[in-house]
C-alpha cells in the first residue's frame, strides 16, 4: 500500500510538464509601426486637436523636478515641460496655445476617449501598455543612477567597473534591477527588495553598498528621503527605459508627435533639453 | 482438513484485498481524471496554462531556481540544527524545577510566547532590517552595537531559528512531560542527581516519543526558509524565481520553485508516516 501511496504524488508531478506541453500556443509578436509622418503632413490648422487651434497638454499633479519647476507646467521650465513646448513648436502651435491639464498617470491609460491630446508624464512604453494606448516616439531613454552613502567606498566610484566588488541593492522588477546584471554584473548578486522603502532602507542602514534607481528616484531619494546619500553617477540601461507622450488608442496626432519629437532628435534640440533639465539638475556624471 | 480451510481462507483474502486494489485504482483514476477534466475544460485554463505552466518559461528558469534552492538547503539544515539545540534548552528550562533559576523560566516563558504569537514573515523582517538599524548611527559613524550582524541570510536564519525554537521547545516539553513521573523517582531512588535523572533518564525517552511532530516542523521549517527571500537574500530559490516571474509577466518560475520545496518535503512527510507506523506497529 505505501507504495501507492508514494506513486500518486510522484506520478502526479511527472505529469506536470506533460500538462504544460500539450499544446503551448504560438504568441504573435507586436510589431511597433514606425512612422512615415513627416511634419508637412502636419499643419497646424488641420490637425485634428481636442479644441481646434490648441493643443492640450497632460502631466500629473504634483508636477515635479527635474520634470517640471516649481509644480507649474506653463512657465516651459523643467524638461517635460520644455519638451512639451518644443513639440508644439514643431506642429506650429505658439505658447499661447498651449493648453495644460492635470491627469493622474493611474487614470492616463485608461481606454476610451481623453481630456488630452497629448501626456507627458514620465510614462515608460511597453507592449502591454501599447494594447490600450498610443505612444509616440520616445523623447526619453530613463537613465538609470548609482545612489550610495557619502563618505563611502562606493560614493567614490568613478565608472561601471569600479563597482564590480559592491553589494548593491534594488527594487524587484524595475528596470534598475535587470540595468544591474546586464550593465555592472557585479561579482556579488544584487540584493532584490520588495518595495522602493525596503531598498532606500538596506542603503540607509548599510546592508548594501548602493542602490540603483532610476534617475528622478534618485533625485528624490538623495534630496529627501536619504539626505546622506548622494548620486555617484548615471548610466544608460542596455535596452533601455524609454518614456513617450501618451496618446488616445488610434488617435490621428500620433504620428505628427512622433514627427515632432524625431525633428527635434535630429536637430539636436531634444539633447540641449535633456543636457540642460536633467544631466544639469541631476548634477550626476555619466559612467562608462 | 485443517490445510484445505486455511487454504480456502488464505484465497479469500486475497481475493478481498485485490478487489479493494481494483477498487482504490477505478476511484482514483475517476477523482483524479474528473479534477484534471475539469481544469482543462475550463475557458480559463488556456490562460493559466501559459501563466503557470509554459514549459518554454520553465525549462528557461529552472537551472536558475535549482542552483538557489542548494541555498536554501544549507539554511535550512544550519537553522535546523539550531533550533534542535534552542528548542532543548528552553524545554529544559521550563522544566527544571530549582528556584534559583526563575529568571531564566521567566525568560523562556516570554520567550515562547512571543515568538509564537508572531507570524514568521513578521519575524523575519523584524529581524532583518531592525537588527541593522541598531547597528547603524544616525551620522554613520559607529554605535555600540556595531558588532551586530548585518548579513540578511544570517539575519534571516536566526529570525527562522527563533521561531521555530519557541514551537520546538514545547514539543520538548511536551516530550519530557509525557516521561511518567516514577521514572523520575526511580532514577532518584537508585541515587541519580536531579541532573543526572534528566540526562540519563528522561530526555532520551522524552527526545524518542517527539521524533514524528520534530520532524513534521522541519517539513514546516524547510518551506518558510523562503521567507529570508524578503530580505533581499541574493541567491535564494523563491527570490529567484520571483525575479524571473515579475520580468516576464509569467508565473510559471513559482512553479518550478514549489516542485523543488516538494522533492524535500514529500520525501520527508513519506518518511514520518513510515515512522509512525513503526511506531505504532511497536
Amino acid at each position: 500500500m505505501s507504495t501507492h501511496r508514494i506513486a500518486v504524488p510522484l506520478c502526479l508531478l511527472a505529469c506536470l510538464p506533460t500538462i504544460a506541453a500539450c499544446g503551448e500556443k504560438e504568441e504573435a509578436d507586436s510589431e511597433t509601426s514606425s512612422t512615415n509622418t513627416s511634419l508637412e503632413d502636419c499643419p497646424a490648422d488641420q490637425l485634428e486637436t481636442l479644441s481646434p487651434g490648441q493643443l492640450t497638454v497632460a502631466t500629473d499633479e504634483p508636477a515635479f523636478p527635474p520634470y517640471f519647476v516649481d509644480e507649474d507646467p506653463t512657465n516651459g521650465e523643467g524638461f517635460e515641460s520644455a519638451v512639451a513646448y518644443a513639440i508644439a513648436e514643431q506642429l506650429g502651435f505658439a505658447e499661447a496655445d498651449v493648453k495644460w491639464v492635470v491627469e493622474p498617470f493611474n487614470s492616463s491609460y485608461a481606454p476610451g476617449p481623453k481630456d488630452f491630446d497629448f501626456d507627458v508624464n514620465q510614462i515608460s512604453i511597453t507592449p502591454k501598455r501599447a494594447e490600450q494606448v498610443d505612444f509616440s516616439a520616445p523623447y526619453y531613454t530613463a537613465k538609470q543612477a548609482i545612489v550610495a552613502l557619502r563618505g563611502s567606498e562606493a560614493s567614490r566610484g568613478s565608472s561601471l567597473a569600479d563597482f564590480a566588488e559592491a553589494r548593491f541593492g534594488v527594487q524587484i522588477g524595475t528596470t534598475s534591477q535587470e540595468a544591474v546584471e546586464a550593465a555592472i554584473a557585479p561579482s556579488e548578486e544584487p540584493r532584490v527588495y520588495d518595495t522602493s522603502n525596503d531598498v532606500v532602507t538596506a542603503l540607509k542602514q548599510e546592508q548594501v553598498d548602493a542602490v540603483v534607481v532610476d534617475v528622478p528616484s534618485a533625485f528624490f531619494l538623495t534630496a529627501v528621503q536619504v539626505p546622506e546619500a548622494t548620486t555617484v553617477g548615471q548610466f544608460s540601461a542596455p535596452g533601455g527605459d524609454e518614456w513617450g507622450a501618451l496618446l488616445e488608442e488610434g488617435s490621428p496626432l500620433t504620428d505628427c508627435v512622433s514627427a515632432a519629437i524625431e525633428e527635434l532628435r535630429s536637430s539636436g534640440e531634444l539633447a540641449e533639453i535633456e543636457q540642460r533639465w536633467i544631466a544639469e539638475k541631476t548634477k550626476a556624471p555619466v559612467l562608462e | 482438513m485443517e490445510t484445505d480451510r486455511r487454504a480456502e481462507r488464505e484465497v479469500a483474502r486475497r481475493r478481498k484485498a485485490r478487489r479493494g486494489q481494483t477498487i482504490a485504482a477505478v476511484s482514483t483514476l475517476v477523482v483524479l481524471g474528473g479534477l484534471a477534466a475539469l481544469t482543462l475544460a475550463s475557458p480559463g485554463w488556456t490562460v493559466l496554462r501559459e501563466s503557470f505552466f509554459s514549459s518554454d518559461v520553465f525549462v528557461e528558469s529552472f537551472p536558475d531556481i535549482l542552483e538557489g534552492f542548494w541555498l536554501d538547503i544549507r539554511v535550512f539544515l544550519v537553522v535546523e540544527v539550531a533550533v534542535l539545540i534552542l528548542g532543548l534548552a528552553v524545554a529544559l528550562v521550563r522544566t527544571v524545577e530549582a528556584p534559583a533559576i526563575f529568571p531564566l523560566r521567566l525568560i523562556a516563558i516570554l520567550y515562547t510566547d512571543v515568538f509564537r504569537g508572531i507570524p514568521t514573515i513578521l519575524l523575519v523582517y523584524l529581524i532583518g532590517f531592525g537588527v541593522p538599524a541598531l547597528a547603524t548611527a544616525e551620522d554613520g559613524g559607529a554605535t555600540p552595537l556595531s558588532w551586530l550582524p548585518t548579513n540578511e541570510v544570517l539575519l534571516g536564519g536566526a529570525a527562522l531559528a527563533l521561531s521555530y525554537g519557541a514551537y520546538v521547545s514545547e514539543v520538548y516539553r511536551a516530550g519530557i512531560n509525557s516521561v511518567h513521573r516514577g521514572q523520575r523517582d526511580a532514577a532518584l531512588a537508585i541515587g541519580l542527581s536531579e541532573q543526572q535523572a534528566l540526562r540519563h533518564v528522561i530526555v532520551p525517552q522524552a527526545v524518542r516519543r517527539v521524533g514524528p511532530p520534530l520532524l513534521n516542523d522541519f517539513i514546516a521549517l524547510q518551506k518558510d526558509v523562503a521567507l529570508i527571500s524578503i530580505l533581499g537574500v541574493a541567491g535564494e530559490a523563491f527570490r529567484i524565481a520571483q525575479i524571473q516571474a515579475s520580468s516576464d509577466f509569467n508565473y510559471t518560475p513559482l512553479i518550478a520553485a514549489a516542485l523543488l520545496y516538494l522533492t524535500i518535503t514529500i520525501p520527508m512527510a513519506r518518511l514520518l508516516d513510515r515512522w509512525e507506523r513503526g511506531r505504532a506497529v511497536s
